[in-house]
């Protein structure tokens, strides 16, 4: 028997700061829930039209087209010089950027780290899930140790190629950052989590605090050969374990 | 306890199941139709026992559902 | 009311690019470019505008990518080894059309070089550095006063046509003092609004900066664009500079500092009762081809003089063809020809 929605209030939709374009993620990647909160944000603070949004090279490419806001779309590993140059040239604007693994710990290590050096007010989303996507799955800074991927088809080697970088941490050391927060979105009540952290990371850009950097620990079901929800299983109980969840910094 | 339903837009679902695992009252199911996409869409297989939490739709990453709640009367 | 005043090459470009209304400048340090860096680092707080020393020429190049598309007018400056490194940021550049001006004060190379004036970066300016079919205007001053009228041009060039533009110098011009009148600055809020800028998405549809479409058809169709634009820009901003070519039997072609030198052998050449001129293309690209095949018509020589192993020498080649002979005069390594080296080059090609 259906249920009558004229009698009935509804308490969920899809945010109005986000286009009606259809996410050309995989199924099950939290790149969609991730671009969800965003959109959710943008609503709450009222500022799509007055955000920037940066898309990198990766899975995301496309995030230009998921939001009702200006974007630019970027060289690899560069979002956060560009993000610099931006807030820069408009500090009225808010100005995000939405990075992968790769695009942002390993080309974008240089951009990354100075940019949160140098303190700029933008806010900084930074999606690991361990592999490169995009590219079919080969390792990325954060790969752990074991884990099998195209260029580590023997499961990663910490003699050959080092340990899962835990980039937020070196940022959290920094003098300028503002706010820096480890996420997951692999169950209602981190999703829920998540989302508050973010709305505080783009609220601290607004009310002009400083550099945010919000890492969200994600799933990729495809080149993880797993499908959605086992990958958010292993990530609740095996990454959490290597990438732990929480705020690393905040002084706002 | 208020009643709830949600609503599909069945052409966007790819089928990841993941509605499924985050509902607590076990409302949601593969439905064995296919879309246009070719994915096995999800529906509330229970419906009568849907609550209006939201979950589903929180953790939906192509944002099919659309979520409803009774009103509750003051 | 025009100021004039002594300063050497890097400082007028600076000051240039203040006076053109640049609103963010980015770089990073490089010899023989440090006095172009340090004049911004002065200046441009002092107005309320922005200067980074940025954590690379990679970083900075990216920076000016977000300023631009922001629709400011922005800067860079480095030399050679850094320019090497902004390749990838030109491209993206060029592809998204998005204005900007890049100086390259160019030094000895390849590799580390060193740190003495060349010109061997005439490929990487004009043959583009950077990967795709794209083209940046190159302009090439010979003077520390034109260093600084050829800045301001690159921000106008650069705005209308959406395009970078490279001010190409050397570690001379970059180094050397001469008196010079630079006009009234305009003021970055004057300028007009870019329509395509993501200033904020306020009453308008969003606007979008890339230069990426997965369909061929698509990405074709802005590769066209951009060649449409190429060729307008091909046909109406050349501008090169004649010295004593009308009744000439030998021509110099030279860009820069080393045809500034060039003058001198003219001067003394004809004092010597030699007919000989000198060809000088301010933009280097788009290259003068048309004008120098014309002029290759009329005279028996046209000695290309470079401080390079030959690379402007190949598109002197290709525009003149079999007209005229085009023998090579140059030096490498930082080394700057003297006058008397190139006149007694000259005497050897005349008859």
């Amino acid at each position: 028997m259906s249920a009558n929605l004229q009698s009935m209030t509804k308490v969920f939709e899809r945010p109005k700061s986000l286009t009606d374009a259809r996410f050309t993620y995989c199924p099950g990647c939290h790149h969609g829930i991730l671009t969800r909160i965003i959109g959710n944000v943008m609503d709450e603070l009222d500022i799509a039209e007055r955000t920037v949004g940066i898309a990198p090279v990766g899975c995301s490419v496309f995030a230009y087209l998921w939001y009702k806001a200006d974007s630019q779309q970027v060289a690899h590993g560069r979002a956060c010089a560009v993000a610099t140059g931006i807030k820069r040239a408009r500090p009225d604007l808010v100005v995000f950027s939405y990075q992968g693994d790769g695009d942002f710990a390993s080309i974008g290590t240089a951009e990354s780290i100075h940019a949160a050096n140098r303190g700029e007010n933008i806010t900084v989303i930074f999606v690991n899930n361990q592999i490169y996507g995009m590219t079919g799955g080969e390792m990325a800074p954060t790969t752990l140790i074991g884990q099998k991927t195209t260029t580590t088809p023997d499961g990663r080697s910490a003699s050959l190629f080092g340990y899962p970088i835990r980039f937020s941490e070196m940022i959290a050391q920094l003098e300028a950052p503002a706010y820096v927060t480890r996420q997951a979105l692999y169950d209602t009540k981190h999703i829920m989590d998540a989302t508050r952290a973010i709305k505080k990371a783009f609220q601290y850009q607004v009310d002009g605090v400083g550099f945010s950097l919000v890492e969200v620990l994600s799933t990729c079901p495809t080149n993880w050969r797993m499908t959605p929800v086992q990958a958010n299983k292993y990530v609740a109980e095996t990454v959490t374990e290597i990438f732990p969840l929480g705020d690393l910094l905040d002084r706002g | 306890m208020p009643k709830g339903t949600v609503v599909f837009d069945t052409e966007r679902c790819k089928g990841c199941g993941l509605c499924i695992a985050a509902c607590p009252r076990n409302v949601l199911a593969f439905s064995g139709t296919l879309n246009r996409s070719g994915y096995d869409v999800a529906h509330m297989a229970n419906p009568e026992d849907c609550i209006g939490c939201g979950f589903c739709a929180l953790t939906c990453p192509d944002i099919v559902i659309e979520v409803y709640r009774e009103k509750v009367p003051s | 009311m025009a100021e004039r005043l002594l300063l050497r090459g890097n400082e007028v470009i600076a000051e240039a690019a203040i006076r053109a209304g640049c609103q963010c400048y980015f770089a990073y340090p490089i010899t023989p470019q440090a006095e172009l860096l340090e004049h911004m680092a002065r200046h441009m707080p002092r107005l309320g505008r922005t200067f980074v020393q940025a954590e690379s020429e990679v970083a900075a190049i990216n920076m000016v990518y977000g300023a631009a598309g922001a629709g400011v007018r922005t800067m860079t400056s480095s030399s050679s080894p850094g320019i090497s490194l902004k390749q990838e940021g030109i491209s993206y550049l060029a592809g998204s059309n998005l204005p900007a001006v890049i100086v390259n004060i160019v030094r000895g190379g390849p590799g580390l070089g060193n740190i003495a004036p060349s010109q061997c970066d005439y490929f990487q300016a004009t043959k583009g550095g950077g990967h795709g079919d794209y083209h940046i205007i190159v302009l090439g001053p010979s003077t520390v006063p034109e260093a600084g009228e050829l800045t301001m041009l690159a921000f106008d060039l650069a705005d209308q046509y959406r395009i970078p533009v490279m001010i190409l110098a050397d570690g001379l011009l970059g180094q050397m003092m001469e008196p010079v009148e630079l006009p009234d600055p305009i003021d970055p809020a004057s300028l007009p609004v870019k329509e395509w800028a993501t200033t904020g998405a306020k009453g308008r549809a969003p606007n979008i900066i890339l230069s990426f479409d997965l369909d061929p058809e698509g990405l074709k169709q802005m590769n066209l664009d951009l060649q449409a634009k190429y060729r307008t820009i091909t046909e109406t901003e050349i501008r090169t500079e004649e010295v004593a070519t009308e009744d000439a039997d030998i021509v110099i072609a030279a860009y820069g500092t080393i045809a500034r030198i060039c003058k001198s052998v003219v001067r003394q050449a004809r004092a010597d009762g030699i007919k000989v001129g000198l060809f000088r293309p301010i933009t280097l690209w788009p290259f003068p081809e048309a004008a120098l095949r014309a002029l290759s018509e009329k005279v028996d020589t046209v000695l290309t003089v470079e401080m390079s192993a030959c690379q402007m020498w190949e598109d002197v080649r290709l525009a003149v063809a079999e007209r005229a002979k085009t023998p090579f005069f140059g030096e490498m390594g930082g080394i700057v020809p003297t006058p008397r080296s190139i006149l007694n080059e000259v005497k050897k090609h005349v008859r």
